[in-house]
């Protein structure tokens, strides 16, 4: 009975997202638009986010430049599934023809998505290492730092990539586009949406990144429970303890950076094909600090409380801000105000992020969700401050 | 014991780094030998221009200077990397920007304007620039660190970020998202009258507001009483508040000079490119953070040669590879300084020292 409660909820959940494109037609109903696009963005960022929270939710590492891996997991799925490389020419079991109509090889190579998903997760990871293997041994908060360098170096070189001595790795500011289709070529033709994922038909999308999100939540959960996990929250704690029990701190800090650059990555990656062109500016500072506000407000360290925050700041971004901009410009218009009419709100939005890692730290600084060990440890300094001022006051 | 003799263990000690250096240290040095040399060929094909880059790079190294000595102080007395500094730099700026040529208290100064008209809208801007940046900073500690400072770093460090963009977006609401003009008051004419050295009345107004700007702050922190308190505090917070220091107040005194900095340096930014904008902060700050790292976190004296350093560095970078490369160069001198010698060059000067927890 206990095992069949503690399931019920996220079996229910699951069961719900996956109904949701069922529901859907129902909310475009009553709501008057489809809301199956967003739900896609969302769960990219959900993605995002769970894995920014195996590196500052489980390690308690900062980082600053996750965007770096969500861009280049993007590249990737642009260098290996799209026009790009015209030199060459290569196909392999991918949903786009590898013929033009006149029966020519299609010009730059074309891998299968599936293939690309995996290329991406795991050329991120090594980007991971190779990024995390020298700074990793610095104190926390100048691996912020230098986190937020990589994040900044990784994108402007893309934008500056279009002439490597010649080579054009990136195409600059114009970026790489299109990017091939994800699909399954040897589908039936009855399943023509299946076989190569369309603009029109935005359900194949949807169970791609929903099947995605669950392997990264089963991922999560497996690797929080796990020898790893636990050798985690032992070197977020205290790393000098952690390192006299024999765990070795910068493997362990390694391991979650490598795993949360391969999330990211194979985010990036589906997001290149989804909106099949990316650009260097999709992928500035203000990603990275999303991505952070997610996992901040639904709570680090916590799985659901992640998922959350990804939602209901992508639901901000998407619905609220819109809706509050209406408002404005309604009351704008009623008082006959025309900074408040002519208002722009959804550029703020920023400063709602800003203003919510500030009071999130200063009042719940575990999160809506939180993380019962996590909620300890951030809460360590409160005991602290009343255990030296008792004997202060006697 | 004779100063000679200190000298010579002091000499020894050195001669004993360069015995034991390791092959990083080697590899670094090498690297670095091989760009200055191509420097110093470069420089030998085009002496003027050269000069001119140098001094151009000193220059935009004194601007540097003073935001980093705001991330310093600040770091060498609280351990915190204050993100929200560099966009007060730019409240900094826009303060400046709005008493100069926005401000009905008297017509627009502009380039036409008095020479005396000039010089007073200069010195008012300034001044009241680091007063209302000194007070942000002031308020920023109060509201938002203070009561972080028993939590995890990892805390402080987010509400910081916090700021940061809620800073950032007061910019934005103010003056929009596209550039601002500044008011060009300061002359861009060449002060040598031979064209191959360019050295603009700009740049000497910059120096020439930096230099009393450093000797101020190098007097406060040396001789002051408070001064001695801030570096009492920063060396140990409990034994200062034992010996009768006012630890919260010498820290927003700390935050208060920062601002101070910030803001005069937001406006000899605006004055000596003719623009600002409102994300200018995070480059210019992240420039000047890299120069405080470069130097020696907590340590007054590397922030200003870091600064020195990245403004040169700079300015190299965009005469010899490309404009489009220089944040990358100094981005990537940031994360090889923190990689192979994160107590900068004139050591770290913060309690906890090094590179480990």
């Amino acid at each position: 009975m206990a095992r069949a409660k503690r399931y019920a909820l996220p079996a229910g959940l699951i069961l719900l997202a996956f109904l949701f494109p069922v529901i859907d037609p129902l909310i475009d109903a009553v709501l008057g638009k489809s809301l199956l696009f967003s739900a896609i963005v969302i769960a990219i960022y959900v993605m995002l986010a769970l894995g920014l929270n195996i590196v500052v939710g489980f390690a308690g590492l900062l980082d600053l430049g996750f965007v770096a891996f969500y861009a280049l997991g993007a590249y990737v799925a642009g260098w290996f599934a799209s026009g790009h490389f015209k030199q060459l020419s290569f196909s392999f079991l991918s949903a786009a023809p590898s013929e033009t109509v006149s029966g020519n090889a299609v010009p730059g190579i074309h891998l299968s998505f599936w293939i690309i998903l995996v290329l991406a997760g795991a050329f991120t990871a090594l980007c991971g290492v190779v990024i995390g293997f020298p700074t990793l041994r610095l104190r926390g908060d100048y691996l912020a730092i230098v986190t937020l360098g990589f994040g900044e170096i990784i994108p402007r070189f893309f934008q500056n990539g279009d002439d490597l001595g010649g080579f054009n790795l990136s195409n600059g500011t114009v970026g790489i586009k299109p990017i091939d289709s994800p699909g399954f070529p040897f589908l039936p033709d009855s399943l023509p949406a299946w076989q190569q994922f369309g603009t029109l038909d935005l359900h194949p999308w949807y169970y791609t990144i929903l099947v995605l999100v669950l392997i990264t939540v089963y991922v999560n959960i497996r690797l929080r429970d796990s020898k790893l996990g636990r050798a985690w929250v032992s070197v977020r704690e205290d790393e000098t303890a952690a390192a006299a029990m024999g765990i070795n701190p910068v493997t362990t800090k390694l391991w979650a950076y490598a795993l949360g650059a391969t999330f990211g990555g194979i985010a990036g990656a589906f997001y290149g094909s989804f909106v099949s062109s990316i650009f260097p500016t999709s992928f500035s500072f203000n990603v990275s600090i999303l991505i952070l506000c997610m996992v901040v407000l639904g709570g680090m360290g916590n799985i659901y409380g992640v998922i959350l925050g990804a939602i209901a700041l992508q639901g901000l971004n998407f619905y609220l801000l819109p809706q509050i901009n209406t408002w404005v410009h309604q009351i704008g218009n009623a008082v006959g105000s025309a900074t408040l009419a002519g208002a722009d709100i959804p550029k703020y939005n920023f400063f709602i992020f800003g203003v919510i890692l500030v009071l999130m730290m200063l009042l719940r600084p575990e999160g809506i969700i939180p993380n019962r060990q996590r909620q300890e440890e951030l809460h360590e300094g409160d005991d602290d401050q009343s255990a030296t001022a008792e004997p202060a006051n006697a | 014991m004779t100063t000679g003799e200190a000298t010579k263990t002091r000499s020894g000690a050195l001669l004993d780094s360069v015995k034991s250096a390791s092959w990083q240290s080697w590899l670094a040095f090498a690297l670095i030998a091989i760009l200055l040399i191509a420097l110093l060929i470069q420089a030998a094909a085009n002496p003027g221009q050269f000069v001119s880059q140098l001094l151009i790079g000193i220059t935009n190294g004194a601007i540097i200077a003073l935001i980093a000595l705001g991330y310093t102080l600040v770091y060498g007395i609280i351990e915190l990397i204050n993100f929200a500094h560099g966009d007060n730099f730019m409240i900094g700026s826009f303060v400046g920007l709005t008493l100069l040529a926005g401000l009905g208290m008297f017509s627009p100064i502009t380039g036409d304007s008095g020479v005396l008209l000039k010089i007073v809208g200069v010195l008012m801007a300034l001044v009241v620039a680091m007063v209302v940046c000194g007070f942000i900073n002031v308020a920023i500690e109060r509201i938002a660190y203070k009561p972080l400072r028993r939590s995890p770093r990892l805390a402080v460090l987010i509400t910081a970020i916090g700021m940061s963009f809620i800073l950032q977006n007061v910019g934005l609401v103010w003056k929009g998202p596209a550039q601002v003009p500044f008011p060009e008051l300061i002359s861009s004419a060449n002060i040598f009258a031979s064209n191959s050295i360019i050295f603009r009345w700009k740049d000497l107004f910059v120096i020439a507001a930096t230099v009393p700007l450093l000797l101020g702050l190098s007097y406060f922190i040396k001789n002051t009483k408070q001064g001695k308190a801030m570096r009492a505090v920063a060396q140990d917070k409990e034994a200062a508040a034992m010996v009768g220091i006012n630890v919260n107040r010498t820290i927003s005194i700390t935050f208060l000079l920062g601002g101070i900095l910030a803001g005069a340096s937001g406006v000899m930014f605006g004055l000596f490119n003719g623009i600002t904008v409102f994300n200018i902060g995070f480059t210019q700050g992240l420039y000047a953070f890299t120069a405080a790292v470069l130097g020696g976190i907590g340590n007054l004296s590397g922030a200003v040669l870091g600064g020195f350093l990245i403004g040169v560095i700079g300015s190299m970078a965009d005469q010899y590879i490309g404009v489009r490369w220089t944040s990358i160069v100094i981005f990537g001198v940031l994360v090889l300084v923190l990689v192979f010698r994160p107590k900068g060059l004139l050591g770290d000067r913060s309690a906890t020292q090094g590179g480990g927890q």
